[in-house]
């Protein structure tokens, strides 16, 4: 009689065991209020580019809509090949080298399920994107969470990998310029890392879906590095910096091998990505990123204007260097994250997420996103003082 | 172009303190820098942008295309100056292609448009030709969709 008990029984006890993501609890009250002023929102506030969305529009027309190959239309995975090489200084073969995903999402999973025999273990960094641990366990690893810090800009430092590698850990995973805490890694900050993945013998997977937004330095990725290309998974996306994001399009480059096994998971659970979102990305590669410069002077200057905003209201905040993403402590007014983000929704009506949704080391943070428009940030900012000085 | 005019561009009530924040100067150096340009004459007015579709105005726009002869010394600049000295004339170019001068004109009704362009510029000394084309209703302007609310379709909180 009591059918809901025993289904409860029957579902896969990992995936019972893994809590739904702090983001959508948090998603689910900001949808029960009005006029909320939201900081929440990781992802972009510019529209898609016109000129890809009309041809999205014309794809339809001339009839898009038929499976592609498995690793994605040749004509994208070419245009990938050669945005890589040309930006992150990696060449790959358009012929087996590059798999294009249903987001980066699809790219990450697929890649953790080819590479990972149960039990394995994983590097990963946190605060962290909501679905890398998830992921992982779904996947049969077992995850190391390696805590970043604010005081180190939280970076990522040889020394923290150490202190949590065994013989069993297999596979490294990394995500700069990161979500939550907009921090990235330079050139001299990635060496030391990928020395210890060589040394270890580590596969690497980057996740860079944030590549083309950083403010004060160029993007480095790993994979330009000695050594690097052989034993890594480059994973990218138009989410971010095209503002693509409900097209569902990212990609995976590595070497063919592992290409070659990814492929076989994607085959087998999602055929191919979207032929119209491809058709738009090949739209989008082939016309330059005139548009993505002009979206990151933006976002720097919201960056610099909350960057400000925060030290004129007493609220430590690392300096973000990348994304879209400010991440303050707030540990100084004693609350809990959540408690803190709930009463400034409650008093303010302001939405940002708990750093706690991103990892337990995200207690004591706030992220708030900056991909919104600059009056609501101004404003946004203007309550957050108020609410702060009440504290 | 430099990041402030396109701040100005965008919002030129946008104080000089917020201007400051997101270029990450110091304010007094915003203010400075605006004056500048102020007495360069790289910014020649603050003005908003109407939608005056909206406001039901006594009020027709022209668009005329103007065939002149070049002057001696003056070139088209002699004759594109006096034209763009009538109040009715609101804007002027000088243009590549078909005719010269491309003018936007501004009166009160379509009769008061035609006796501008019979009475003032047709006979004017050096302009050969017009050809004048009534606008209708504005979709866009200087980069503003006019009749189109932005709408944001995202949710309120993502990961």
């Amino acid at each position: 009689m009591n059918a809901s008990v025993s289904l409860h029984n029957r579902i896969n006890t990992v995936v019972r065991d893994i809590p739904r993501s702090g983001i959508r609890d948090f998603f689910d009250i900001v949808t029960t209020m009005k006029d909320v002023i939201s900081l929440g929102i990781g992802e972009p506030d510019f529209d898609t580019p016109w000129h890809v969305r009309e041809a999205t529009v014309f794809a339809l027309e001339r009839g898009a809509t038929h499976y592609s190959s498995n690793l994605g239309y040749i004509e994208l995975r070419r245009a990938l090949s050669k945005y890589v090489a040309k930006h992150f200084g990696a060449e790959y073969n358009p012929d087996n080298e590059v798999l294009v995903t249903v987001g980066v999402s699809e790219a990450l999973d697929i890649a953790l399920r080819a590479l990972i025999n149960p039990g394995e273990e994983v590097l990963y960094h946190e605060p962290c994107y909501v679905s890398y641990r998830a992921t992982i366990l779904f996947a049969g690893g077992k995850p190391l969470a390696v805590e970043t810090k604010a005081e180190n800009g939280f970076r990522l430092t040889r020394q923290m990998l150490e202190a949590k590698w065994t013989p069993n850990t297999k596979l490294l995973m990394l995500n700069f310029p990161n979500n939550p805490t907009g921090a990235i890694m330079d050139r001299r900050d990635l060496e030391d890392i990928a020395a210890f993945a060589r040394e270890k013998d580590l596969i690497v997977i980057t996740d860079e879906i944030y590549a083309e937004l950083t403010y004060d330095n160029p993007h480095t990725s790993i994979v330009s590095l000695p050594g690097m290309k052989e034993r890594t998974v480059f994973l990218h996306g138009f989410s971010k910096a095209w503002a693509m994001t409900g097209y569902r399009l990212g990609y995976a480059c590595g070497p063919a091998e592992l290409i070659e096994a990814m492929m076989k998971v994607h085959q087998y659970t999602m055929l191919c990505a979207s032929s119209l979102a491809q058709k738009a990305a090949i739209e989008a590669l082939t016309r330059p990123e005139i548009d993505v410069g002009e979206m990151v002077a933006e976002y720097r200057r919201r960056r610099n204007y909350i960057a400000t905003a925060f030290a004129d209201m007493g609220l430590e905040c690392h300096r973000p260097l990348g994304a879209f993403y400010a991440f303050p402590s707030i540990a100084k007014f004693g609350l809990k994250s959540k408690d803190f983000a709930l009463k400034l929704l409650h008093d303010e009506k302001v939405a940002a997420v708990p750093g706690t949704a991103f990892g337990e080391c995200g207690e004591g943070f706030l992220r708030c996103a900056y991909a919104t428009s600059f009056d609501n940030i101004k404003e946004a900012m203007a309550r957050l003082k108020r609410f702060t000085g009440k504290l | 172009m430099d990041e402030l005019l396109k701040i100005l561009a965008t919002n030129a009530l946008e104080t000089h303190a917020n201007i400051a924040r997101m270029l990450n100067v110091p304010a007094a150096e915003v203010d400075a820098r605006i004056a500048a340009y102020e007495k360069q004459g790289v910014i020649r007015g603050y003005q908003a942008v109407l939608n005056e579709d909206q406001l039901d105005l006594d009020k027709v726009t022209a668009v005329i295309e103007v065939k002149v002869t070049p002057q001696r010394e003056g070139g088209f600049n002699t004759i594109a100056d006096r034209i763009s000295r009538y109040p009715e004339v609101s804007s002027a170019y000088l243009m590549s292609g078909g005719y010269d001068l491309l003018l936007f004109i501004e009166g009160k009704n379509l009769r008061q448009v035609a006796a501008f362009v019979s009475e003032k510029l047709a006979p004017l000394d050096g302009v050969i030709s017009t050809s004048t084309h009534f606008m209708l209703k504005t979709y866009k302007r200087l980069g503003v969709q006019m009749h189109q609310e932005s709408s944001d379709e995202r949710l309120s909180v993502a990961p």
